[in-house]
């Protein structure tokens, strides 16, 4: 019985060896750098699930949109409101431009772009501007859909002017959070700096004045309260304020 | 009568065996059976505990698109100390009307240990999609879901799926063979964990990521919605846990140690050395 096996345990094992192959080679291709995984095994896996999905799924597929009477609930979690004098390291700038209803609110748009600057929310809208209904998806495992409407990111990037070496867009908020997303999703066409949600003025507790959405990961990568884009070459752990260190993963398709 | 008296009750198993000619074996586990049974044991054992780990974080599960502690829930689940927690500032509508759907903040400091879940999962999850896609191509091209796990067409008849269903109830647990060939609902039970609830483990786990549901819009159609594919995967989950205390009160059963050796080594007689098998 055993020599009449079809597929003998060498051929199982090469052609196993094969495919593997075939599913991480477009992936050093395409993918460009992986993020770093400091020998964590958690890590490795994390950057197995964002080369497969940058080299395995077709370009930058829109997420669906849904309509307006799709809008849900919409629970606020982690920071309320950075202003909070009773929170530990809360921003009295963040309460100052809040009083002043963040007139003097500025985004400084910096790094690897040929026309850093400060853009106000004025410069903001003065953009095209895209609205759009999307589920928000937590890590926790809910979800809830709203209304957010913003300029892309492409369009600010592209005013600024990307240099040719910029490979990251880094976001840094009032809440001390740092966080960054590769270029494709940065240029992904849903990817927006949102000031309103549900046809009003963003409210504080979900990031007022502006925040982001990234609609391809899940909702922590959405970060609030935006003080800082900078676009780098290398790739940002953002060490204490980012994410990696405090064991989550920085690549949140899934 | 059938008594609990472990003498009687091997005799009675193994004049049961001796009467279910099928039951005979024809060899033991081969290597890659052996390989993706333990590989995916592995993978599903760290799948179930990560997956309990991030349902306490949100023990709630909804139908449809949305679902989150501002809207109702199907159920709940007292699993953490997130369970109804009251930790939310006074709500506020979005918009002027009745029944407009609200904002509320939350002041709780909820369980979550998500960082490490979440990654561990999905590594997990790897490990599983990696040997499932083996074990299928491989259990389909050997023959081995063929001869081994679909039942033939003539087992599946009222009457031995009777006496089948008749002789579990009454745990009429034949002696270990050590491998194939298995019973009918034993074959019935392994062809509905490994076609269909474990690729639905996987489709539904698909359908609750925001990159894959980008280019693959159908996967939420197909459920009605994210929060559909995570109850649906978390009833998956209870049928495969149900399904693992089964397999193992049966392989306790019918012999612990010479099954667990045979499903390691693939000496079908579950003997520790080839040279003491008869």
């Amino acid at each position: 019985m055993e020599k009449k096996r079809i597929i003998t345990r060498r051929e199982a094992i090469m052609s196993g060896l094969a495919a593997m192959g075939g599913l991480l080679l477009p992936g050093c291709t395409r993918v460009g750098q992986l993020p770093p995984t400091y020998g964590n095994i958690l890590r490795m896996g994390d950057a197995l699930t964002y080369a497969a999905h940058r080299s395995l799924l077709p370009g930058q597929s829109l997420v669906r949109e849904y309509s307006h009477r799709d809008i849900s609930s919409f629970p606020a979690t982690g920071t309320l409101n950075p202003g909070d004098s009773s929170r530990p390291n809360h921003s009295e700038l963040y309460a100052k431009l809040h009083h002043g209803d963040f007139r003097d609110w500025r985004l400084s748009v910096e790094g690897a772009v040929a026309r850093p600057g400060l853009y106000s929310l004025e410069d903001l809208m003065r953009f095209p501007s895209k609205k759009q209904i999307t589920r928000h998806t937590c890590e926790e495992g809910w979800t809830a859909i709203a209304e957010w409407q913003g300029v892309t990111v492409r369009r600010v990037l592209e005013s600024a002017g990307i240099l040719p070496s910029g490979r990251y867009v880094n976001f840094f908020s009032f809440d001390g959070w740092a966080d960054g997303i590769d270029m494709f999703d940065a240029l992904h066409p849903q990817t927006i700096l949102a000031y309103a949600m549900n046809g009003k003025q963003l409210p504080v507790p979900h990031g007022a004045p502006v925040r982001l959405r990234l609609e391809t990961q899940i909702g922590y990568k959405s970060m609030k309260y935006l003080q800082r884009m900078v676009v780098t070459e290398k790739f940002d752990d953002h060490g204490d304020a980012g994410s990696i260190k405090l064991g989550w993963s920085w690549y949140n398709g899934i | 009568m059938f008594r609990w008296n472990s003498v009687t009750f091997k005799e009675q198993a193994d004049h049961y065996h001796m009467q279910h000619s099928h039951l005979s074996s024809t060899g033991g586990h081969s290597l890659w059976v052996r390989a993706c049974h333990w590989l995916a044991t592995i993978a599903f054992l760290l799948l179930a505990f990560t997956g309990i780990e991030i349902l306490m974080v949100h023990p709630r599960l909804y139908w449809g698109e949305t679902g989150n502690d501002l809207t109702p829930a199907l159920f709940e689940l007292p699993i953490s100390r997130n369970y109804k927690h009251q930790g939310w500032t006074a709500s506020r509508a979005f918009f002027n009307e009745a029944g407009s759907p609200v904002s509320a903040g939350r002041t709780y400091d909820i369980f979550n240990q998500n960082g490490w879940g979440r990654s561990l999962h999905f590594l997990a999850a790897w490990f599983l999609v990696a040997t499932g896609l083996a074990y299928l191509l491989l259990g389909a091209f050997s023959g081995h879901f063929r001869r081994h796990i679909v039942p033939a067409r003539k087992e599946l008849n009222r009457r031995s799926l009777w006496s089948d269903i008749v002789s579990h109830a009454r745990l009429l647990v034949p002696s270990a063979t050590g491998g194939p060939q298995y019973g009918l609902l034993q074959k019935i039970t392994y062809a509905g964990v490994v076609f269909f609830a474990l690729p639905l483990m996987v489709v539904t786990g698909f359908s609750m990521s925001p990159t894959i549901t980008a280019t693959f819009p159908f996967l939420l159609d197909l459920w009605g919605g994210f929060q559909s594919a995570r109850t649906i995967h978390f009833f998956a989950t209870i049928a495969l846990l149900l399904f693992l205390f089964i397999h193992l009160f049966m392989v306790i059963r019918s012999g612990f140690r010479s099954q667990f050796i045979a499903m390691t080594t693939g000496n079908k007689y579950g003997k520790e050395k080839d040279h003491h098998a008869p």
